[in-house]
């Protein structure tokens, strides 16, 4: 592992199943230490991407590497150096939560992990479930079963596919926290989410897929500036708009106003018409645009 | 440090977990087989001049039932984590497929192993005691232990569903099991079935696991030897190659 290698590395990653072309071309440089976000609708490509990384999966065309390690020449090393969450809620029945933990280590060939396994266990609140079978324990507590197999063998390198995809707001909330901990103990993250809004608080990167291909890759406050698009709601005493405005101001069920625009001068001049105009400007809310107004743009535009 | 011992005791533990189902039940079933054919047959047929029926059939019914066993050990267990979708958690960490291999069939032998010492050991109440071959009883059992593991670790990687590996069990395994001579001895059978039964590798590891325990057999147990260790070759590399280019595992 050299000094200047990206925690991840894909280039030209493509991948087809049967008609359908998940990955078309598919480059992407996460370095360490970043959180980083993957979006894009369903069947874009992302959970494609994340199986190539983990081997689930192989490339048609293409490279992947973890730290610097081949995701299929160097296997072993990749592997050591990468922890994935999968999407799916998966657990083996046979087994209790601390029997799954002490297997899952010893898989990456550790032998006496317990002090780790049960640190995991603590920061995830497992520790009063340790010796519960898997399979009574809760569909949050599974999740975070998921995360610990993830983490037995302290990869540099963790993934998370959707991981918080049918939980509750307490346990979204709590593994934010140790995610964003273990971020800034020096972990690189990938994260793919259909949660907008954690992606944007979370991830200083973000890259888009739609169809298999990167539409957009860039620092999240560099996305959220691509739409100017702001709005803003007022509720006016008077009825009679200026005529310069009565097509640029849409009016809302509840009787306030609706206006869309890009330049903040745009609402001076409004606001400066109105008083012209003998309107009082009650209220006004502004909203400025986030994640999800910039995703849709993309999705709409490419 | 490699990841195989960690899969190997998983796999055990996992069959260790549930023994009645995978180790008691099995031998139970064994014993029933012994109960009845014994019962109906002891006073009829000699199969081999000086061997009792039951003496003949034991040696059998152990033989079927490490091949049973072996089989679903690993089968069930890949298709359940297949099922599950819990296989991933062997597929995420740094082993090989060879390592995947050993491990999985090191426990269908283990369970194999351990589901005939429980039915011999309860068909010594029925059957006198003599001292086996040891060598020619190892060796049987480990061959036929590890064929039907690699076989079981073949069916569990094609099967998506679990009545396809019921069908696989059902109408390949089963058959060939039964159409071995446990019961009987080919020579026994018309010319005709004589032949399909000597095109039945399972055949071969049943006359000579019998030549072990009571000295007598239909072939000659250096062949038989020869065509199990030859079997067992083909199917590992079958496998190998398998689990080496991501079958139905690694899309």
């Amino acid at each position: 592992m050299s000094q200047a290698s990206p925690a991840i590395r894909v280039s030209d990653l493509r991948k087809h199943f049967g008609t359908t072309q998940a990955l078309d071309g598919v480059s992407l440089d996460i370095q360490p230490g970043e959180f980083f976000g993957l979006l894009g609708p369903n069947g874009a490509g992302k959970t494609t991407l994340i199986s190539i990384l983990a081997g689930l999966t192989r490339a048609d065309a293409g490279h992947a590497a973890i730290m610097g390690h081949d995701v299929v020449r160097d296997y072993r090393q990749a592997r050591r150096a990468l922890g994935v969450v999968p999407q799916e809620l998966v657990y083996d029945p046979f087994f209790n939560v601390r029997e799954t933990l002490r297997i899952q280590s010893g898989y990456f060939g550790l032998r006496h992990n317990d002090g780790w396994i049960d640190e995991i266990m603590h920061h995830l609140d497992l520790a009063p479930h340790a010796d519960k079978n898997t399979q009574s324990l809760s569909g949050g507590m599974k999740r975070r079963l998921l995360v610990a197999q993830a983490l037995v063998h302290k990869p540099p390198v963790i993934v998370l596919d959707e991981p918080t995809a049918g939980v509750d707001v307490d346990l979204r909330r709590s593994l934010w926290e140790f995610i964003s901990r273990l971020n800034r103990e020096g972990h690189t993250i990938l994260l793919t989410t259909h949660y907008l809004e954690e992606a944007e608080a979370l991830c200083g990167r973000i890259a888009m897929l739609k169809s298999g291909r990167v539409v957009a890759c860039d620092t999240t406050r560099n996305l959220l500036q691509l739409t100017n698009e702001h709005c803003a709601q007022l509720r006016l005493q008077g009825e009679t708009l200026p005529a310069a405005w009565q097509t640029r101001l849409q009016h809302d069920a509840d009787g306030s106003w609706r206006i869309n625009f890009s330049e903040y001068a745009d609402l001076e001049t409004l606001l400066a018409d109105l008083r012209g105009a003998g309107i009082r400007v009650l209220e006004m809310q502004l909203q400025e645009p986030d994640l999800e107004d910039v995703f849709t743009d993309i999705m709409k535009r490419t | 440090m490699s990841g195989l011992p960690a899969l190997f005791y998983k796999e055990m533990l996992r069959f260790w977990k549930v023994a009645v189902q995978t180790v008691v039940a099995p031998v139970v079933t064994a014993l029933l087989y012994l109960l009845i054919f014994s019962h109906v047959l002891e006073a009829h047929v000699e199969v081999y001049p000086g061997v009792s029926y039951t003496s003949f059939l034991v040696p059998g019914l152990v033989m079927m039932s490490m091949l049973q066993n072996a089989f679903s050990n690993s089968s069930s267990s890949l298709i359940q984590s297949k099922m599950q979708g819990n296989i991933v958690f062997v597929l995420l960490p740094p082993l090989s497929y060879l390592e995947f291999f050993l491990a999985y069939l090191g426990a269908a032998v283990i369970r194999g192993l351990v589901v005939g010492l429980g039915v011999w050991v309860v068909t010594l109440w029925f059957a006198p005691w003599q001292m086996p071959h040891w060598g020619w009883l190892l060796a049987y059992a480990l061959l036929a232990c590890a064929i039907m593991g690699a076989i079981g670790i073949v069916a569990g990687i094609w099967a998506e569903k679990y009545d396809q590996l019921a069908a696989f069990q059902n109408f390949l395994i089963l058959p060939l099991t039964f159409l071995s001579g446990v019961f009987y001895s080919i020579h026994s059978l018309p010319p005709f079935w004589q032949g399909i039964s000597h095109a039945n590798p399972v055949f071969y590891l049943i006359d000579g696991f019998r030549y072990a325990f009571v000295g007598q057999s239909d072939t000659d147990p250096w062949l038989g030897l020869l065509v199990a260790s030859a079997c067992f070759v083909a199917i590992s590399a079958l496998t190998l190659a398998l689990l080496k280019s991501g079958y139905k595992l690694r899309h």
